[in-house]
């Protein structure tokens, strides 16, 4: 039983062991599922599942089990805007009488196919079009006992016969844009354990040792607790492109902040050059020259670079190219001096991945680095701190 | 048996089915949501339920799995065998009980929960698989085994700060509270405040819900802090449909800070709308 959508689950990267299988052949034969669709939805999502980041794609997998559909997705296609509107609607007994008319699920399916492709605007209200608060069975916030809900954000009462609700859980997705909680979880597969400090915590071993050199005489020993010893640099990019990103980066910059007791960060514009600048409001400060960097970080260092890498690829290359001061050296030769000196190396890039190849001066930093660009995300970071 | 929603806690059908299927299935019970959606909330009002006894193990960053189990004392022994006590022979007087053990010998069945797994190190779910999957351990001091005598009820609630190792979680089951939605919020409301006027509510929550939408937010208000807001609005309540010029008062700002607990959110406070 449910061998098939354990299938599905595993379609749709939902990796499901047999244990949990057999936990929910066990449930659903205690009758914990009752005889409704809800029921059994939760108690697999409960016993299956194991992550909200991936309850959108248990969602989906769901709804292509129950309808033995293959990866059909209906709601993409429907422009979010014809559905935001939070109008609430509450039926009379008479209204629902008449809508369940339309009681064969394919019946649905092939009507609604059909609307979408007749209906070229938002629409709200009213009993025929896809929209909100309305007693049409395809849209939003309506109330219909057969129909189809669509990208509606809260949970309502279920009595859709079908959730198309992608967006519910969209936003816990694993390669969404991470919210700074995220940031840290990633931060700390980092951490490094070394015992440094004041000597608080009792040292058993050295103790015993201890006593039965003084003939049985108690002698405490102590040792300092275990701390995280991990060095780390980052270096941002700040201003022009990347002030659409600035989110993004605070985030990173606060998580990191809470995670590593030894963290340098330091700033640059679109390319290092022989200077970085110690502050974000970059202009006013002294600058540091980048050589420093070599001289006083040691190469246990990890060095992170965050930056857009989005320039003229002249920028990088050439002598002068730096678009705020004239440079003797190309930027390239001081980030190869940087990951030279820095082993463990990497940049990540707030820039969508699947833009990246538009990009030329993404693709010459991609080479200078390695290969060792990652996209600013859960996955992207827990790749980069792989190879940190 | 079925746990519900009792008369001071509220809880989605989602949550019900997930408790009955761990108590059901003798599964520890794994529970994540935004702080303050009453994760711990829930072991409480299920041992109350259950009448049954709660078991609290809260964790830190510095709590080891050993400590759930039992603890040796062994500078208390050490001093003792200076003294010259006789209690030193055994070292049984030394070993202390960690709340597993006081779960696995207890008379009833109890609820144990591990509040902020999370907190800990990234090993630590992975010391306790063994325990949690035989509910038994081994004393090596003694040498004696201690079994549970029922499979106590295991609740365990996260906020997310570390990943939990698959081999654990394989071993749970899992439940995310969401953000209750408005009806549910007015149940919670009515079942804290039962005397509270509707049109305070209705006021409240419209603000409320404003304030979550607030952009850039370090911390959205939760339902623990919309309690705690409206007990403060209570003690001085303002008059029908004046809450918002009401809150705006310069002396009523520090109200706010029920509901935002970083200082970079109160200039966010701009951007609501106005009536």
């Amino acid at each position: 039983m449910f061998i098939g959508l354990l299938q599905l689950l595993k379609r749709y990267g939902v990796a499901v062991s047999i244990t949990e299988l057999l936990d929910l052949l066990a449930a659903v034969n205690k009758g914990l599922a009752g005889y409704s669709i809800e029921s059994f939805y939760y108690l697999a999502r409960t016993i299956l599942v194991k992550d909200e980041g991936l309850f959108d794609r248990f969602d989906q997998a769901f709804y292509a089990y129950l309808q033995a559909l293959d990866e059909v997705d209906i709601s993409e296609r429907i422009p979010n805007e014809w559905l935001s509107d939070p109008l609430v609607r509450q039926l009379g007994q008479l209204d629902e009488e008449v809508l369940k008319q339309y009681e064969s699920l394919e019946q649905l399916l092939e009507q609604f196919k059909q609307r979408l492709e007749e209906q070229q605007e938002r629409h709200q209200g009213g009993s025929k079009w896809i929209g909100t608060g309305g007693t049409s069975p395809f849209g939003a916030y309506g109330y219909h006992p057969g129909g189809i809900r669509l990208g509606q954000a809260s949970n309502r009462q279920f009595s859709a016969s079908k959730v198309l609700d992608k967006r519910q859980f969209a936003d816990l997705d694993r390669d969404a844009p991470l919210q700074q909680r995220g940031f840290q979880v990633a931060l700390r597969k980092l951490r490094a354990f070394a015992r440094s400090g004041a000597a608080t915590e009792l040292d058993l071993d050295a103790t015993i040792k201890a006593t039965g050199k003084q003939g049985g005489l108690l002698d405490l020993q102590w040792r300092p607790e275990r701390h995280n010893a991990t060095n780390v640099l980052i270096l941002f990019d700040v201003g022009g492109s990347m002030d659409s990103y600035i989110e993004q980066v605070e985030q990173l910059f606060s998580a990191a902040s809470d995670e590593f007791k030894n963290l340098q960060t330091f700033y640059f514009h679109n390319c290092v050059y022989e200077a970085v600048w110690p502050s974000a409001a970059r202009r006013g400060e002294v600058a540091i020259p980048t050589g420093d960097l070599v001289q006083r970080f040691g190469s246990d260092y990890k060095l992170i670079f965050v930056g857009d890498a989005t320039m003229g690829p002249y920028e990088i290359l050439y002598p002068g190219g730096s678009v705020e001061h004239w440079n003797e050296e190309p930027g390239a030769e001081w980030l190869n001096r940087l990951t030279h000196h820095f082993s463990k190396a990497v940049w990540l890039n707030p820039q969508p991945q699947q833009r990246w190849r538009y990009y030329p001066s993404i693709n010459i930093i991609q080479e200078l680095m390695q290969e060792r660009m990652f996209p600013l995300t859960l996955n992207g970071i827990e790749q980069a701190i792989e190879k940190l | 048996m079925s746990f519900s929603s009792t008369d001071t806690y509220i809880v989605s059908n989602a949550l019900q089915l997930a408790v009955d299927a761990a108590v059901a299935l003798e599964k520890p019970l794994l529970l994540k949501g935004e702080p303050g959606t009453g994760k711990t909330r829930l072991a409480q009002e299920l041992a109350r339920s259950m009448d049954t006894e709660l078991l609290h193990w809260s964790i830190k960053s510095t709590t080891k799995a050993q400590q759930g189990l039992y603890e040796y004392d062994a500078v208390s022994r050490l001093r003792d065998s200076q003294l010259g006590s006789d209690k030193v022979h055994d070292i049984a007087n030394y070993i202390k009980p960690g709340k597993l053990w006081q779960a696995f010998t207890a008379k009833q069945r109890p609820v144990l929960l591990i509040d902020e797994v999370d907190k800990a190190d990234i090993e630590f779910p992975n010391d306790l698989l063994h325990e949690l999957d035989q509910m038994a351990f081994h004393v090596y001091e003694t040498g004696e085994t201690v079994t549970a005598q029922q499979r106590p009820i295991v609740i365990i609630t996260s906020n997310n700060e570390k990943a939990l190792p698959d081999a654990f979680l394989r071993r749970c089951f899992f439940h995310f509270i969401e953000f209750p939605d408005e009806q549910t919020l007015r149940q919670i409301i009515e079942v804290h405040y039962p005397n509270i006027q509707q049109q305070l509510v209705t006021e409240a929550l419209d603000l409320f819900v404003q304030i979550r939408e607030l952009p850039r937010l370090k911390k959205k208000p939760s339902t623990s802090e919309l309690l705690d807001w409206l007990k403060l609005l209570l003690l001085d309540p303002p008059k029908p449909g004046q809450l918002r010029e009401w809150m705006s008062d310069e002396q009523r700002q520090s109200l706010y800070g029920a509901l935002l607990k970083h200082e970079e959110d109160f200039p966010q406070l701009r951007y609501l709308r106005q009536g």
